[in-house]
């Protein structure tokens, strides 16, 4: 059994209950709809530029793409262009692949026993599948939000609604989005859960982050389906904190929505020293953002000093009397 | 190295866009949006005095009520509604909940703009025109 599992679900729980109880029992509704979503906000933009700062000044001294396929080479040999690419156009492409598609999770493969004791290697779909459900989820709720911090509603916040919405069941309309969400997260935590090899490489790291999202989308569909908030309350708070003008609306909001709102508060701020960093990391990977094209191109390490030399010619220039005296050939006579 | 730049450049970009509603606001916005708009209230509403139920309990729960309503009426053909104060209501988005609040522009809208909440009830039924 592992603890790393409880231990962060129990955090996660300890962690709402702090915020349900502050708010409705100590009254703490500028702690935690003010100070904290704005200190939450500073970190993440401290840490996060801290962080990718600190990664500018990794050396690079080798080009280390991995390759999935045929470099370029002779001219009657098909090339790869994305999966060994040559060029930065290449690349570039390469790079929008896996970050729009995650097209490394759908090489997944599991290796186990085919026919008799022949090892095979499998093709394994369902961490592609879950992670794409959880991402564009995510991604979608989240422009969706912006209809709480922008007045008037951007265009693209109604175009989406309409379409999360398309089904039009139950009341409030159902946002698909916010189903998928949680279904994606819960199937990786399962993953990680279920199957002993992940559980053995698996970390609070790991599952902490998945809880407390899993706690953001709970509270948020409850507040949406079952105890209902205040939206019109939420905006005016939201657009407190957007045009710096903060406050909490007249005839206040549910405890729960503070949860929530912590929630989404300690996300935000972990973000920059957890796991999620791979969003920023994701676009600095040597071994995607590099073409494969060290045959016809020297990569130089930038961080290389300026290495003094002392070539043969310049030895033979010093040392040539000495040389033919002692009956050692040399090349310029 | 130039990599440094780039780097740079999209921080900034990224930024920009996480930051998107603080200068969203600020060209676009309104000046007082951390207010929202009152909606209005018809004679007829304020002479009534209460809805059908609370103030507090109407803000979040009027489309659970209609819900109701629809199912009561067009699957169980009831057409009295007991509210909590023990007065009885025509169960009818068009006849009772317009009646009063006939000034759809200036009493569901203010709200459900603010929100973006599009309701498809108006799809099918129709709302009396507005009265200057
Ligand atoms: C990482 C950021 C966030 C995530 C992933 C998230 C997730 C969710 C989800 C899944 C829902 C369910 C309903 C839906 O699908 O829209 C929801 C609803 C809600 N969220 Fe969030 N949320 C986030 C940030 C926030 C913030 C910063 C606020 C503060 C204004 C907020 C306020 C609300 C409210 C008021 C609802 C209920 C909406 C309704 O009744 O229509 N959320 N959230």
């Amino acid at each position: 059994m592992n603890v790393a599992y409880l231990y962060s679900l129990i955090a996660v729980v300890v962690l709402g209950l702090i915020a349900y109880a502050g708010v409705e029992a100590a009254g703490l509704d500028v702690l935690f709809g003010v100070v904290i979503p704005y200190l939450a906000l500073i970190v993440f933009l401290i840490g996060f530029a801290n962080k990718v700062l600190d990664w500018t000044k990794s050396a690079v001294p080798f080009k280390i793409p991995t390759t999935f396929g045929q470099q370029k080479s002779l001219d009657w040999i098909k090339h790869n262009r994305f999966d060994s690419p040559y060029t930065t156009g290449q690349v570039v492409i390469r790079m929008l692949l896996e970050i729009l598609l995650l097209r490394s999770l759908f090489k997944n493969t599991r290796v186990g026993f085919g026919k008799g004791q022949r090892i095979a290697y499998k093709w394994v779909v369902w961490l592609w599948l879950f992670a794409i459900l959880f991402h564009y989820s995510f991604f979608v709720v989240v422009l969706r939000h912006l209809r709480f911090f922008a007045e008037p509603v951007p265009f693209f916040v109604s175009f989406l609604e309409k379409i999360d919405g398309m089904f039009q069941i139950l009341l409030p309309n159902l946002f698909l989005s916010g189903v998928l969400l949680l279904g994606g997260a819960l199937l990786l935590l399962l993953r990680r859960v279920l199957l002993p090899k992940l559980v053995y490489i698996s970390k609070p790291a790991d599952y902490f982050p998945l809880f407390l999202i899993i706690g953001i989308a709970v509270t948020g569909l409850m507040m949406r389906y079952l105890d209902k908030v205040d939206v019109v309350r939420v905006k005016e708070l939201a657009m407190g904190l957007a045009t710096l003008q903060p406050g909490i609306p007249e005839g206040g909001i549910s405890g729960l929505f503070y949860v929530h709102l912590f929630f989404v508060s300690i996300l935000v701020a972990y973000i920059p020293f957890s796991k999620i960093m791979h969003m920023g990391g994701v676009f600095l990977s040597p071994t995607r953002n590099l073409a494969n094209n060290t045959r016809a191109k020297r990569h130089v390490n930038p961080w290389n000093y300026p290495v003094k030399t002392h070539t043969y010619e310049e030895y033979e220039e010093d040392f040539r009397d000495k040389m033919k005296e002692a009956g050692i050939p040399v090349e310029k006579e | 190295m130039n990599d440094k730049n780039k780097i740079i450049t999209g921080l900034v970009i990224f930024f920009l866009v996480v930051l998107f509603p603080f200068w969203f606001n600020l060209i676009f916005g309104a000046a007082d949006a951390s207010t929202a708009p009152e909606p209005e209230l018809t004679e007829k509403a304020e002479k009534a005095e209460t809805c059908v139920a609370e103030t507090e309990h109407m803000r979040t729960e009027h489309m659970q009520i209609l819900d109701q309503w629809r199912d009561t009426v067009v699957r169980d053909g009831q057409r009295i509604y007991v509210a909590e104060n023990g007065k009885e209501y025509d169960p009818s988005l068009s006849n009772t909940c317009m009646d009063c609040h006939s000034n759809k522009e200036k009493f569901c809208d203010r709200c459900h703009n603010y929100a973006s909440v599009n309701p498809y009830c108006w799809d099918c039924h129709t709302y009396p025109e507005e009265t200057e």
